[in-house]
């Protein structure tokens, strides 16, 4: 028996081994490298440099990087929660349905179209200059072209919000809807409910959402490279510069390091939140 | 019902109008430029439409040194040979972490987070420098096993999910009635886990197709996929071409989000991760 269930526990590791050895492989390796080559000296031996030389060049980049990301999750946050909330409090089925139906077309649309999409929509010549003259809000010699930092925001929300809209109108949709609907039969106000009931049981959910996108968007080359290139840029743009342009695979690998410390820290606030809940035991 | 409660109701409708309105064309403007720059033969500042329309540009893209088919062809064998490869791995590691008693399950759980939740950059630019060295660089071979390495993460999770959601006295029944446990998993479990299975080979296809930065890196200067003829085409001004590229990746995508629904049931969406 004893030896059977050995035997068993043995081929549950051989199913799994080959993928984890393909993961190990081509994803853990590459980035130990990284960690290597970004404290190696070029003699061999151990070193700071890469760290000052990267950190003097391309401070502005990663503060900029920062920002961009940490503004963009901001706003997804925030519009997911919009929709998300009105699809599940929301009064009107047809307005409900229809923003259903709308939300989500973004959703598997990759990065570099999103990234070409939105060089054409928010250029001077672009469809949004065009529609925002037609309707009076600004005369045609205000016409700018957003394609800056804004522009880069601006396609990252276009493009994560309905992934994070999803996630959370799932976990909104599987609530009890008891306290939902008593709070509402003693008159609460919908704003008051989606705030007070619905968001903080789905907190963890919408966190979740929101550490994957920060994540992601961190190591988006296309957009920034398409949308604004020069700098102030993305420091994905810097990293992949000194590769291409100078073979620079250390200055270059201590950026992907401070990257990787970025995201760790957005990492380390959502195990923050689930140890919390864990504890209070929600 | 008092007038002023039918003017409050009436300017709420439209404020929701305006609203829905207001997305609409957040969501399908940019699109709609995408769709004009396509079939622009010539637009310049301050226009608010092209000046000439037709589509010259498509038979540009389309011809032999557009380039648009032979990246077409070699997105879609990449992304097959990505599928096959993520999968030949992905379903038996899913079969194991549904089924099977694992001591480190959550570690290997994690394991299969990371790709996901660290940054890829990293991961391309250090992949691409070894590979250049042992000489898979601008191999469709070294493109594979890079959006392998990340599509594999995906198919690891759903098919776990979908087995997860697989009816266990299903499989029972069949081993009492004495099916080994090979014919038990081909003739039971497989079928019943079949459409959680094709929605991870879709998405696994779909990422494949998608992916740039890893293609971008690794792929040069022989592997040119769509992902990249666009790009290079955007970069260098062309923006017909770019536009038309685009919308050949933007019909996969949007294709599979109208689908995506019918091949995830809310059953394995909800497994997911578990």
């Amino acid at each position: 028996m004893i030896a059977a269930a050995r035997t068993g526990r043995w081929r549950a590791y051989a199913l799994i081994a080959p993928a984890l050895i393909v993961i190990a492989a081509f994803f853990v390796f590459p980035l130990a490298l990284s960690a290597i080559l970004a404290f190696r000296a070029t003699g061999g031996g151990f070193t700071f440099d890469h760290f000052i030389k990267a950190w003097d060049l391309y401070r502005t980049d990663l503060i900029f990087t920062v920002g961009i990301v940490a503004l963009s999750t901001l706003v997804i946050g925030v519009v997911a929660i919009a929709i998300a909330g009105y699809l599940t409090l929301g009064e009107q089925p047809r307005a409900v349905a229809i923003l259903r139906w709308l939300y989500r077309w973004p959703l598997f649309i990759p990065f570099i179209v999103t990234g070409q999409v939105m060089r054409t929509f928010l250029a001077k010549n672009g469809m949004l200059n065009h529609a925002l003259i037609g309707v009076g809000v600004i005369e045609p010699l205000q016409a700018q072209s957003l394609l800056d930092w804004r522009g880069i925001v601006i396609a990252f929300v276009w493009k994560q919000v309905p992934f994070v809209t999803l996630l959370v109108a799932g976990a909104m949709a599987s609530l009890e809807t008891q306290h939902i609907e008593a709070a509402r039969n003693l008159g609460a106000r919908r704003l008051r409910v989606l705030w007070d009931i619905v968001l903080p049981q789905v907190r963890g959910t919408l966190l979740v959402g929101l550490v994957l996108s920060f994540v992601t968007m961190l190591s988006v080359l296309s957009v920034p490279m398409m949308i604004n290139p020069n700098s102030p840029t993305m420091i994905t743009v810097d990293i992949a510069y000194r590769i291409s342009t100078l073979s620079d695979y250390h200055v270059a690998n201590a950026l992907c390091l401070m990257s990787l410390v970025v995201a760790a820290g957005a990492a380390w606030l959502y195990l923050r939140h689930a140890a919390a809940a864990q504890a209070s035991g929600g | 019902m008092t007038a002023a409660v039918r003017a409050r109701r009436w300017s709420q409708r439209l404020a929701l109008a305006v609203l829905l309105g207001f997305l609409a064309f957040a969501v399908f403007g940019p699109i709609a430029n995408l769709f004009l720059w396509a079939f622009a033969e010539k637009w310049y500042f301050p226009n608010r439409f092209p000046q000439e329309w037709g589509h010259s540009f498509w038979g540009r893209v389309f011809s032999p040194r557009g380039g648009a088919v032979a990246s077409l062809g070699t997105s879609v064998w990449i992304a097959v040979l990505t599928v096959v490869l993520s999968l030949a791995v992905a379903i038996p590691a899913g079969y194991a972490l549904a089924r099977l008693k694992l001591r480190w399950r959550g570690l290997i759980l994690l394991a299969f987070l990371l790709p996901q939740a660290v940054p890829n950059l990293p991961v391309y630019v250090n992949i691409a420098r070894v590979f250049y060295e042992i000489g898979l660089n601008g191999t469709v071979l070294g493109v594979v096993l890079v959006h392998a390495s990340h599509g594999l993460v995906l198919a690891v999770w759903i098919a776990s999910a979908a087995f997860a959601a697989v009816d266990a006295s299903l499989e029972e029944a069949a081993r009492n009635m004495g099916a080994s446990p090979w014919t038990c998993f081909r003739t039971v479990t497989l079928p019943l886990a079949g459409p959680g299975l094709i929605a991870s080979a879709i998405f696994v296809f779909l990422e494949s197709v998608d992916e740039f930065t890893g293609t971008y890196f690794v792929g040069v200067p022989d592997v040119t996929t769509l992902p990249l003829l666009m790009f290079n085409a955007s970069m260098g001004g062309n923006y017909q071409i770019a536009s038309i590229t685009a919308l050949l990746l933007l019909v996969p995508s949007i294709a599979f989000m109208l689908v995506v629904e019918r091949f995830l049931k809310a059953n394995v969406l909800a497994g997911v991760g578990r």
